[in-house]
């Protein structure tokens, strides 16, 4: 009996078929475009790994690999830790209103980012947003949120503000499966709130923090829309390299180097890869 | 009109349609056969005109719908498609990518005179000398009718235009007794004679702006680019580039400049309420402050613009479009005809009269279009004044072939000089480099 039954692929194929067209296709045409190169004068030839050297010694790449870096190891925290915060301080049952707490802190996730960054852009304005009017009101000269040295932390604040709460859901739906029973034997044992945070909740929430920690890992390297919407009120603070995807994006749209620009898409997306698995390797290793 | 010159804040572009010439372009039609290889004659044009058929159009331009429903009541056979395919850079990159892939081209695209270049090296718009366009000579002003020759080849037909003046509002130079500046000298010192009486008050905003830059280096002289073929020479360390640096390196060291980006909601609001009293910017502008700036109805007014030396009438182009048929349309003579009538025909007249500035002398010189009266600039005779800067732009300049590009990185090395980590002069030299290399790794040969 050597015949082979092909009803599983059949079960399978719809989801193959959208996976490779979606998915692989548009890897597979990024590789390709990433070995040539386009002249206006000169047209198309193939350069093998050229793009990829080129890529390795361009300093506006890596500035912008930098600076993702630093929002990361910056904002990532920050932003984990309230939505722990958060997440607990409902959990615990003593909030009043922890219903309309929860929602209001998930609310931003639902506004799209565009609209998210425009609206905080108009607070940052120093001529006619709401830190002119609280200098006018204060009589104070606050920076200017949108200068080149601040405007990372900026969008650090807006990034925060919208992923709070997205983040607090997954950790607050986590303890919510928690077993109520261990938390009656911890208080028969005599464990007090704190003591049972430490010896019950932190542990329960290990997996989904390595989630979350992955998410905001992808989303850090991946930022591009809250620069590119701040571009037109802070054109001198953002750059056309401020994040790795900015520059891919100019590098296509601005500068028609599709070839480059697929290398340097190649390049972010392994880089992205290898820290989302050495993140995920120390934890899994903590974790034994 | 609107958007004339967002798109040079916008920085993107389409190279790419210069590589697309090859794989763009097909004369295997019809009428075009012909005029890939004879020179179409106008009675040629209006045959096809009259015989009809169907062209799209790609623009922005908001007085064109009018100018379509007219046209297809003159010839109701020619079924004219006016898509709005996003302004400036956005419809480039889609006009560059239709014509890579080869299918979706336009017949007519609106590009800006500093764009056409780019269009024009990679053959993806076609020249006019086939349908006679050279007889044109004359019907248009100087300024806007050398922006689309490229050597002896005519890309596109110039659309409207926009020789600078400044705009100043008269109700705040008056508050502060200041006299309408008519050299960059008595403009500095207006600057800081208004900064002074009134910290939250500015002379004019900038932040760093490719197109405006460039503009007022040619009017002071600068020829930065010097393009043949693909020969480029970029220079900013020549006069006309330091003597536009040194006043506004001057102005931004004492502050006397807005920080505030150009067409922001912040930029309309300060035109309305006094914090920018001026603007140099292109003839175009009227209509912008119409519909962007109501709250400062009839106190705007404009002046010529302000000049290096006393007596001196120089002025340069700022923004301003064209239109140009596509070397992979199907019915080019079609196409030309539709074109001929929105620039130099009826159409010219009803863009006008909707508040285009426009590029033919015939509109331009006329008495209607001279004494008409702006209500919004304090029912002003603004086309006395603009009309004669459009005669007194300077001659020879050039943009680059990849200027698109260009613009698109200014502010990464120019924007420096305005945060203070920088001065004009440097950024300038930057800029220059960062265009350098790209027109080298593309292929050009750039000194």
């Amino acid at each position: 009996m050597t015949r082979r039954s092909w009803i599983g692929w059949q079960f399978v194929a719809p989801f193959l078929t959208v996976f490779a067209l979606v998915f692989l296709a548009p890897i597979a045409y990024s590789l390709y475009l990433s070995l040539y190169r386009t002249k206006l004068i000169g047209g198309t030839s193939f350069v093998g790994l050229e793009n990829y050297s080129k890529a390795v010694e361009d300093p506006q790449f890596w500035s912008a690999v930098g600076r993702v870096s630093l929002f990361l190891v910056v904002q990532v925290p920050i932003m984990l830790l309230l939505a722990l915060l958060i997440a607990l301080a409902i959990d615990s049952g003593r909030l009043y209103g922890s219903s309309f707490f929860r929602i209001s802190i998930f609310l931003p996730y639902a506004v799209p980012a565009v609209v998210a960054t425009l609206m905080w852009g108009f607070m940052y304005g120093s001529q006619f947003g709401l830190i002119r009017y609280l200098n006018d009101w204060l009589g104070t000269t606050l920076p200017d949120p949108l200068a080149p040295n601040l405007v990372l932390a900026a969008i650090g604040n807006i990034t925060t503000w919208e992923f709070v709460g997205y983040n607090m859901i997954i950790l607050f739906a986590a303890l919510r499966i928690v077993d109520p029973s261990l938390y009656e034997a911890a208080a028969i044992d005599g464990a007090g709130q704190f003591r049972i945070i430490r010896a019950i909740k932190l542990p329960a929430l290990r997996g989904p923090l390595l989630i979350t920690t992955m998410f905001s890992i992808i989303g850090s390297f991946q930022l591009f829309t809250e620069p590119v919407v701040l571009k037109t009120i802070a054109p001198n603070a953002i750059l056309t390299y401020f994040t790795p995807n900015y520059y891919a994006w100019q590098l296509s749209v601005g500068g028609q180097q599709f070839n480059y620009s697929a290398t340097v898409a190649v390049v972010m997306g392994l880089l992205t890869m290898l820290v989302a698995y050495l993140v995920q390797a120390r934890a899994v290793r903590k974790a034994v | 009109m609107e958007l004339s010159r967002r798109r040079l804040l916008l920085g993107a572009a389409s190279s790419l349609a210069l590589l697309a010439a090859g794989c763009g372009s097909s004369d295997d039609s019809g009428d075009d056969t012909k005029a890939a290889s004879t020179t179409v004659s106008d009675a040629d044009v209006e045959a096809a005109l009259q015989a009809g058929g169907s062209i799209t159009v790609w623009a922005w331009e908001p007085t064109l719908t009018k100018v379509v429903a007219d046209f297809q009541t003159k010839y109701p056979k020619v079924k004219v498609n006016l898509i709005k395919n996003g302004s400036g850079n956005d419809q480039y990159t889609a006009l560059a990518n239709a014509i890579k892939a080869g299918t979706g081209v336009p017949d007519l695209a609106q590009i800006e005179y500093f764009a056409l270049p780019q269009f024009a090296l990679g053959k993806s718009v076609a020249d006019l000398n086939t349908f006679g366009a050279k007889s044109l000579d004359g019907t248009f002003t100087p300024g806007p009718w050398s922006s689309v020759h490229s050597g002896d080849k005519i890309y596109g037909l110039p659309m409207d235009s926009g020789p600078m003046a400044l705009f100043y509002n008269k109700e705040v130079f008056d508050k502060y007794g200041i006299q309408v500046p008519t050299t960059w000298e008595e403009y500095a010192a207006a600057a800081e004679k208004l900064h002074t009486a009134n910290p939250k008050s500015w002379i004019t905003s900038d932040s760093g702006d490719a197109g405006f830059t460039t503009s007022m280096i040619w009017q002071a002289g600068g020829r930065p680019y010097k393009v043949d073929g693909t020969d480029v020479t970029i220079n900013f360390d020549d006069d006309g580039t330091k003597k536009w640096t040194g006043l506004w390196q001057g102005m931004i060291d004492k502050k006397l400049l807005a920080p505030i980006p150009g067409w922001s909601d912040a930029w309309y609001k300060g035109l309305g309420d006094g914090t920018i009293a001026t603007l140099v910017i292109g003839a175009w502008m009227p209509p912008n402050l119409e519909s962007g700036v109501k709250a400062a109805s009839g106190k705007w007014r404009v002046a010529p613009m302000p000049q290096w030396a006393s007596g001196e009438k120089v002025t340069s182009e700022n923004g301003g479009s064209s239109l140009a048929v596509t070397e992979a349309s199907q019915s080019k003579t079609l196409a030309y005809g539709f074109m001929k009538y929105a620039t130099v025909g009826d159409g010219a007249q009803s863009r006008t009269d909707q508040g285009a500035f426009p590029a033919t002398t015939a509109q331009l010189n006329a008495e209607a279009f001279k004494s008409k009266e702006f209500p919004y600039l304090g029912g002003q005779k603004a086309n006395e004044v603009l009309a004669e800067a459009a005669n007194q732009v300077a001659t020879g300049w050039s943009y680059l072939p990849f200027q698109v590009y260009a613009n698109s990185v200014y502010n990464d090395s120019v924007g420096k000089a305005y945060t203070g980590g920088s001065t004009l002069q440097d950024g300038l030299k930057a800029w220059q480099d960062t265009s350098t290399k790209y027109g080298q790794e593309q292929g050009f040969t750039v000194k």
